[in-house]
């Protein structure tokens, strides 16, 4: 009823191509943003930032990136882990390397060395498409990995080879280490995450977005009205790479603070932000949203109903958890395979013409 | 024959200018399959060049020479009198050539009006960071482009669908929209392959009227390929004739229509 474009007139083309046409979505968009900026941190404790919170902020950041590569570009990946690993590894020599500088160049200088080495390992998306790409990407996988795992130089010698994040801050306030209050790592990555899904829609509304589309959609065809392939696949590769940087350097200062590569960067990081990506919604950046609160919010909700509801006990909850989810994930791809994004885009349809279908 | 360096008048008192592009000597082979075998032709600025012939002739092959999908292996192609080197096919759609297919070849997952603005990507020149900020440059280019993006859609007729995405469209609408895109190119060569294939008598029409309107209203050099001999003749005012890669015939629509050659391999006679 209130929801729809009558009376709400665009009178320039800037107007008709904003981010939110319709005016209920643009001030829903606001008081989300207020809510999230001016209500949470005041009210957030440790249990709701660790368990949820920053989680999602962080996988939505990464779903973002995967999401640009593959659903609005076409090129599968499979390197996700990978290249998040790489973002939490510069973040760590950064951050060890300069105490002095802020984190936030910290975190975007690791986010800019991803997008390099995520580029590097995009090259061979010249030749090979598909599965074969998805493969290439899995090599990137394992040898980062394994890179991180053996050469000494990347954990800076320590005798575990695991990396810690020492403590740092931003103007003054630690966001970082064991001492960070809840409230300051939520508000550092929730101004992280808000940064990156607005490039992120900039560029996909403009120019460089429909070039991804096109090769997304038809390479051949956007080659010959004037696409350069070579272009428009390596910034994908770079934009994406920025993002899932600045998603690694997050999640292993901000969330975990001690990693072990092969655990917290395995190829099943990969697959999770693949999921994301898929049942959120391919090439849709709400989509990002909500697969990572998607499967970020399962989990602590199938636990809380079986532990602390039904009251099982905790081992058989874990594992119920994984068959839950593993079906839930298949009955979704199987009901909607266009992911939430597209439940919610027929919604949206819906609410338009509500009360007045026909 | 023509003068190379003179135009002509049509029949229908429109002049026709000095020649845009020249194929000399193409030979097209894949494997040992000779697809175009030593063809020379030439489309003048301001015409309607039409490629005519039975299937498999080659004609498509011709088309994808001149927009650089195909490297031919003999002979050279001269656009605005100069040699053209092997160049990616997107240079070439830089250089000015725009193109429809005959496959619809549109980006399914996007609006008609990002279809039709993907046409204007050679005139985008804001970076990255322009774009990602979505400030100054980035922004005033886009509301430019779309201004000039709004003209060709009504000029053909599309505003009403604008916002829907194309996988929804029906088949002729989606023709149209092909046509969009690469007319919002502002091409100097425009290249049609089969723009009325698969359309009914009025969708026909309507095509025959845009593309007599697009070579009238901007002066746009047109070579099409098309299998219905009435619109042909009606709209070119020269037509190349191939059959098995080799060129049988080259004229105005009378000359082909007379030629005898053309009407054994392709025209046949009329038995009533």
């Amino acid at each position: 009823m209130f929801y729809r474009e009558a009376g709400d007139f665009k009178v320039s083309y800037q107007q008709d191509s904003q981010t939110f046409p319709i005016k209920f979505d643009r001030y829903r968009y606001y008081a989300v943003m207020a809510f999230a900026f001016l209500v949470i941190p005041f009210v957030i404790n440790d249990y709701w930032a660790n368990a949820i919170l920053l989680p999602f902020l962080i996988y939505a950041i990464a779903a973002i990136g995967l999401n640009i590569l593959v659903g609005y570009c076409g090129q599968v990946s499979l390197g996700t882990g990978g290249f998040m690993a790489v973002g939490a590894y510069a973040c760590y020599k950064l951050m060890t390397a300069f105490p002095e500088v802020s984190m936030i160049v910290h975190v975007l200088l690791s986010g800019g060395i991803t997008a390099i080495v995520c580029v590097a390992f995009g090259l061979p998306s010249l030749r090979i498409k598909g599965f074969y790409l998805a493969v290439a990407t899995l090599a990137a996988q394992f040898f980062l990995v394994w890179l991180f795992n053996r050469v000494p130089w990347f954990y800076n010698y320590s005798a575990s080879g695991q990396i810690n994040a020492p403590e740092r801050d931003v103007f003054g306030i630690i966001v970082t280490g064991p001492n960070a209050s809840a409230w300051a790592t939520y508000t550092f990555c929730l101004i992280f995450l808000t940064f990156c899904a607005l490039v992120a829609r900039n560029l996909t509304r403009g120019t460089i977005g429909r070039t991804w589309m096109a090769i997304r959609d038809m390479d051949i065809a956007a080659e010959i009205i004037g696409v350069n392939p070579l272009k428009a696949k390596l910034t994908a590769f770079a934009v994406s790479g920025f993002f899932i940087g600045i998603s690694g350097a997050l999640f292993f200062a901000v969330y975990l603070g001690a990693v072990e590569v092969g655990e917290a960067f395995g190829i099943t990081k990969s697959f999770l932000v693949l999921f994301m990506v898929i049942i959120g919604g391919l090439g849709s950046i709400f989509g990002s949203f909500a697969g990572a609160a998607f499967l970020v919010l399962l989990p602590v909700v199938l636990k809380v109903l079986g532990v602390d509801v039904l009251g099982w006990p905790t081992d058989i909850v874990a594992h119920f958890q994984l068959v839950i989810v593993g079906a839930l994930i298949v009955f979704f791809l199987i009901v909607e395979p266009h992911g939430l994004a597209q439940l919610w885009r027929v919604a949206k349809e819906k609410l338009r013409l509500w009360p007045f279908p026909h | 024959m023509l003068d190379a360096s003179e135009g002509y008048v049509t029949a229908d008192g429109r002049k026709i200018g000095g020649v845009v592009m020249e194929m000399k000597n193409i030979t097209l082979r894949f494997g040992g399959v000779v697809a175009i075998k030593e063809i020379s032709f030439d489309i003048r600025e301001g015409e309607i060049r039409a490629i005519i012939g039975p299937n498999g002739a080659g004609k498509s092959s011709m088309l994808n020479v001149i927009s650089g999908f195909y490297v031919p292996q003999e002979g050279e192609v001269i656009f605005h009198g100069k040699k053209r080197p092997p160049m990616r096919p997107y240079e070439i759609a830089q250089q000015g050539i725009a193109r429809t297919f005959q496959n619809i070849a549109l980006f399914d997952g996007m609006s008609v009006l990002d279809n039709v603005m993907t046409g204007r990507l050679n005139y985008m020149k804001s970076n990255l960071f322009q774009q990602a900020l979505w400030r100054g440059k980035a922004e005033a280019e886009e509301t430019q482009n779309r201004e000039i993006v709004e003209k060709v859609i009504d000029f053909l007729e599309i505003q009403h669908i604008r916002k829907t995405p194309v996988a929804r469209l029906p088949y002729g609408l989606k023709k149209r929209v092909e046509l969009a895109r690469a007319l919002a190119a502002e091409p100097k060569l425009l290249l049609l392959d089969e723009p009325m294939a698969g359309m009914n008598v009025e969708e026909k029409e309507d095509m025959c009227r845009f593309i007599l309107d697009v070579n009238d209203e901007f002066g746009t050099t047109i070579a099409l390929i098309e299998h219905d001999m009435g619109v042909v003749m009606d709209l070119s005012d020269r037509v190349v004739v191939m059959d098995y890669g080799k060129k049988i015939g080259d004229g105005t629509p009378d000359e082909v229509r007379n030629n005898q050659e053309v009407i054994d391999a392709y025209l046949g006679v009329s038995h009533d």
